[in-house]
């Protein structure tokens, strides 16, 4: 479900493949029937937009289930490793008793530091707490800063004792599961009026299609069996995404299908390294390893405060400030003591959302002055018309990519220059552009969809003056650093103590590039003041200074000077069941299944042969398996939680997941969603209908709507007559996102050379629209034209009663290139998901009409 | 000898994702249609539409839908079959087309003299000119890379096995196996298209795994050697030679006759 994983991750694709001639029931939900669907046992269609209707819907009839409630594995795994046991405090109101919404919905609190923060209202998450902790919320990650008294100092820098003076009270529970006020009754209840029938009415899908699907998940979970979820950015780019993973998650719980092989949730992230680029993150809201960013909003003053703010005490997070202290080491070196909070001060601290929407939108509102734009177009990007109204503000923008994109040519070839409504002359942005070099030209490391970080090798220098994206801001930052080498400002300090040691021992070609190995030895840390000793693992980080790591989730993957793990090239045998642990290195600490812990029942056995993974070896006195155990390695099954603990002391021997506080699999999440402690279908922005499942609530009432007026960014309303359709954007394998890969290459250009809009043999009739005719699309943000492609592959749905048409457009064209065609961008808005402030690309609405 | 090479193209786990197209020319730099910026087909996903000079892979994709959303899109990879009784071969005047040490098919561009001959000799419309080459051109089973223990370039960059690539006999084998399996979980339709050494053309060495009629995927059902009907065109040549000559006789016949009447010569309908 929201993936389309045959043609957007097509050598990924390899593996279902086998395990469908190996007997596995492959199932496609999705709103069109796609290569992926072709391949697949069942495809069930849905409504853009409607997942978690239908996830809501396998939860309701898995409780319901005859199997769920006699199979004793489901309630064995769900009252043991899940918070389904847990009180929720009597503060708390769900949906049902709010029509639509949680307890704690207020208006958003604007503290006029930043403008772009976007969110339509905001939840006080006070009373969704677990019982008996809602009076002071912080608990659960650690204690308010002021209550932290100073000479709390031991030789782990004091972290210690702070963590162990703010322990929370051990959660209250029901393992009978049948106090009303447990997450498992609120679960059942909440998700009651998820019927088959309210299934079809909300997402079209027929109601013995979604049966065959709930059935076929019930008979392939329990014991011997495991169902595995894969999704991709259909779930993502909704204004409620978060929650649409997280119901899956809850679902996957429910069956016992978490930290067992063959089960699990996948991620299909984007090609080659966007997992890396989020472990090493280039996000603005984590800094490395997923710590949160420093941000002004926050109790984040100092070092201390931070860690008090973001550090639960119980959980494996408890040694954050290990994880941090070691970062800090790696950004300012000997410049970082324990008596300048090694360098708290210099590091930058957020204003609010950061991200690409409100950049760019504070962007068409001239507050940003330049910008990198490395492998990324956003001329051609969400609501294209005003990314690039924010581009031609800019006084400087740098480009660097294979091709000259849309991006770096907007100022005289985009479609509002071409009509004359904009003059290129009027237009003071300086454009620079630099060639980039493309992956074969260099040394470097690739993390796929599976953590697991991959070498790869140069094989020929790179053409002219294409350089690497290291190369780029190696060079920029040992210009920026001589640049400010004297300054005495305060703000300067940062660039001034940043370490900065990259500079290959031996030279590179072409001269100038930085060194591959000793960037991954920062990311894989070292012993402070002994780079050639490096880490062999995050056990080995101190929160004193005395270690150095970028990174404390690569820990280890280079753990000496001779040794780079991510190099490894060592398959199992074939037949021989195992993790492949020789190939590549996976993080953390090479685990390749993570809670795998769960694996076994609460005993220590595995809870099947056929699913034996990692299991308690009692005569060697530790977890043993295929796979690197993901818990404490010596303790055993029957160990109790110790109540005065920190960190994984605090867990006990059957509490798989130990990055959690209370070391469960959170059914219900208590803390750290901005909309609601359980997933709850809204429609999206744009719907052609209500609400069928909460009159009283259309869409989440906390998603990001970046308002710009009428004329930027306007909405359709619901049901609005003059946009009846449900559009989706997508992917093609042919072509790769915006096209700057693929639409300048005629191999892959004459494989799908125009744009085109896939509409249903119905609609098509009643317009009067053959293939290949030209028809325009329009949305309240703009209208497009493209070819028809009329199929039976897309079509009409039942939706609440009236026949609905879904049509569907892949968004790779743009003005450069050899094949050529309108921006699809221009149809959507700047509307987000609350949580992470992604877009709503996958469901919005648009009038069809011929051109 | 080498032991016979091929292909067996299991379409039921195509996915459609055309890398056997690029690998392919990739390998064997064949230019792009159009300069990479063709019209769109409107054939479903198909868009490079045929086996040609240039395109020595092609994927089609057959949509088969009685309603929305319910229905099947077939997708398959189609290649030269390298036949063991090859037409193009056979009609071949100038001997640029070998049968190799592989048992494979390979015409070569440097002994080709572009007669087209071969074009319409092959039952599957396989070859084609290459506009660049001017001369005929098909897939070699990548004689180059084989030749030096590499795989060919198509089943390389094949994600899911649906084009495999072995010896023939092997490969046999195994798509017998795969079928079995097919009809077990109830695939009934599934049946391989070119592995009978006792049919048509004594075989083919590319080979594949079908659930349609061979005209869906706009395959002969009953491929022939021009040969084939060598009988049956002598005898009408015969024939037409007879017409010829007669007409022949008529037509001189006939201008005699109008050269004594003094009249214009107009000539006969069916002169030589």
């Amino acid at each position: 479900m929201g993936s389309n994983m045959a043609e957007c991750h097509p050598v990924a694709y390899r593996w279902p493949m086998r395990a469908k001639m190996n007997g596995a029931t492959l199932i496609h939900v999705d709103p069109r029937f796609t290569r992926t669907s072709a391949t697949c046992d069942i495809h069930a269609p849905i409504r853009a937009g409607s997942d978690i209707a239908f996830l809501g819907g396998l939860i309701n009839h898995v409780l319901a289930s005859d199997r769920w409630n006699r199979e004793p594995f489901f309630r064995e795994y769900v009252a043991t490793y899940t918070n389904a046991a847990t009180l929720i405090g009597e503060e708390f109101e769900d949906t049902e008793d709010l029509d639509g919404v949680f307890s704690g919905l207020m208006e958003y609190r604007d503290e006029g530091v930043w403008d772009y923060d976007a969110f339509l209202g905001e939840y006080d998450d006070r009373s969704w707490q677990y019982a008996g902790r809602s009076e002071s919320p912080d608990y659960s990650v650690g204690r308010p800063a002021e209550t932290i008294m100073s000479g709390e100092v031991d030789s782990d820098g004091g972290f210690e004792a702070m963590l162990r003076a703010g322990r929370p009270p051990a959660p209250m529970t029901d393992p009978t599961l049948e106090h009303p006020r447990t997450v498992f009754q609120l679960v059942k209840r909440h998700f009651s009026r998820y019927t088959p029938e309210m299934v079809e009415r909300v997402t079209g899908c027929p109601r013995e299609k979604f049966l065959a699907v709930a059935d076929a998940i019930l008979e392939n979970s329990g014991p011997d069996r495991t169902t595995a979820f894969a999704y991709a950015v259909a779930w993502t780019q909704h204004t409620n995404g978060v929650q649409t993973i997280g119901c899956c998650a809850l679902l996957q719980l429910l069956l016992g299908n978490f930290g067992r092989p063959g089960g699990g949730i996948m991620a299909l992230r984007g090609h080659a390294a966007i997992q890396g680029s989020t472990d090493v993150p280039t996000l603005y809201h984590s800094i490395h390893g997923y710590m949160s960013a420093p941000s002004v909003r926050k109790p984040h003053e100092t070092l201390r405060s931070y860690l008090a703010e973001e550090t639960p005490a119980s959980g494996y997070w408890a040694n954050k400030p290990k994880f941090l202290v070691s970062y800090l080491k790696s950004m300012y070196g000997d410049a970082a003591t324990p008596e300048n909070d090694f360098g708290w001060d210099w590091h930058p601290k957020i204003l609010g959302d950061h991200s690409h929407m409100a950049t760019f939108s504070a962007m068409a509102d001239g507050k940003v002055e330049g910008m990198f734009c490395v492998g990324q177009n956003p001329a051609t990007s969400l609501n294209a018309t005003v990314e690039r109204e924010g581009l031609r503000k800019l006084k400087w923008l740098v480009v660097k990519d294979n091709w000259l994109t849309e991006t770096a040519t907007y100022w005289y070839a985009a479609p509002e220059v071409e009509s004359g409504e904009v003059g290129a002359e009027d237009i003071e942005t300086e454009v620079f552009f630099f060639p980039s070099t493309q992956i074969a030209e260099y040394d470097g490391s690739f993390t796929n969809t599976q953590r697991m970080l991959q070498w790869h090798y140069k094989a020929k220098d790179p053409p002219g003056d294409c350089r690497t994206d290291t190369w780029f801001y190696h060079q920029l930052a040992k210009r920026l650093k001589a640049m400010y080498a004297d300054s005495l400002l305060p703000r300067d300090q940062g660039i001034r103590n940043l370490t900065w040691d990259f500079d290959p021992d031996e030279p590179i070609s072409p001269p100038g590039e930085p060194s591959a190995e000793k960037m991954l030895r920062e990311i894989n840390g070292y012993h402070t003041g002994a780079p050639d000793r490096h880490l062999t693992g995050f056990a080995e980080l101190a929160a004193d200074g005395s270690t150095t790591c970028a990174s404390w989730i690569y820990c280890g993957c280079y753990p000496s000077p001779h040794e780079n793990l991510t190099a490894n090239r060592s398959p199992d045998p074939p037949g021989v069941p195992g993790a492949h642990l020789g190939w590549g290195w996976a993080w953390p600490a090479n685990r390749r299944v993570l809670y795998n812990r769960a694996s076994a029942d609460p005993s220590g056995r595995p809870w099947s042969e056929r699913k034996r993974w990692v299991w308690w070896d009692e005569s060697e006195g530790r977890w043993v398996g295929y796979d690197v155990p993901d818990f404490a390695l010596t303790k055993a099954p029957g160990a109790a939680a110790d109540p005065g603990g920190i960190g994984l002391d605090a867990l006990s021997g059957t509490d798989p997941f130990i990055m959690m506080s209370d070391g469960k699999g959170w059914l219900y999440v208590a803390k750290g969603l901005a909309d609601g402690p359980l997933p709850t279908h809204y429609e999206p922005a744009e719907s052609p209908v209500r609400n069928p499942i909460y009159a009283g609530q259309q869409s989440s009432p906390v998603f990001k709507f970046w308002r710009r007026g009428e004329a930027d960014n306007a909405l359709a309303s619901v049901g609005d007559p003059r946009y009846p359709h449900v559009i989706t954007t997508y992917r093609l394998t042919e072509h790769y996102l915006a096209g700057a890969m693929s639409r300048w290459l005629p191999w892959l250009s004459e494989l799908q050379p125009e744009l085109f809009i896939e509409l249903g043999t119905e609609l098509a009739a009643e317009k009067g629209i053959d293939s290949l005719d030209m028809v325009r699309i329009s949305t309240p943000r703009g209208s497009i034209r493209a070819r028809a492609l009329v199929t039976d592959r897309i079509g009409a749905m039942m939706i609440d009663g009236r026949r609905i048409h879904h049509v569907g457009m892949p968004w790779h064209w743009g003005w450069m290139g050899l094949v050529r065609g309108d921006v699809v961008n221009t149809l959507t808005a700047l509307v987000g998901d609350p949580n992470v402030s992604i877009h709503e690309g996958k469901a919005f609405v648009c009038e069809v009409e011929k051109a | 000898m080498a032991e016979a090479m091929g292909f067996f193209t299991d379409t039921t786990i195509c996915i459609g994702c055309k890398a056997c197209e690029v690998a392919c020319k990739s390998w064997n730099q064949l230019p792009a249609r159009d300069g990479g910026a063709p019209q769109l087909t409107g054939l479903s996903y198909d868009n490079t539409a045929k086996l040609d000079g240039i395109h020595w892979r092609h994927v089609a994709f057959i949509e088969q839908f009685d309603q929305p959303y319910d229905g099947r899109w077939l997708m398959m990879s189609d290649v030269c079959k390298h036949c063991v009784q090859a037409g193009c071969l056979e009609v071949c005047p100038t001997g640029a087309i070998i049968r190799t040490e592989f048992d494979t098919v390979v015409i070569q561009s440097d002994v080709c003299n572009g007669c087209r001959a071969c074009i319409a000799a092959c039952p599957f419309g396989v070859i084609d000119v290459n506009p660049v080459a001017g001369t005929a051109q098909k897939c070699t089973l990548c004689y180059d890379r084989i030749s030096e223990g590499l795989e060919p370039a198509c089943s390389k960059a094949c994600p899911t096995d649906s084009i495999q690539f072995g010896t023939v006999a092997e490969l046999r084998e195994r798509a017998r196996g795969r079928v079995r399996q097919l009809h077990a979980d109830g695939q009934e339709d599934a049946y391989l298209y070119g592995a009978d050494p006792d049919g048509p053309l004594g075989g083919l060495n590319a080979f594949f795994l079908l659930v349609d009629d061979p005209h869906v995927y706009g395959l002969p059902r009953e491929p022939e050697l021009p040969s084939a009907r060598l009988a049956g065109s002598s005898f009408f040549g015969a024939v037409g030679a007879a017409v010829l000559a007669i007409l022949g006789v008529v037509g001189l016949r006939k201008r005699r006759m109008d050269e004594l009447a003094s009249e214009p010569a107009v000539p006969a309908e069916g002169e030589p």
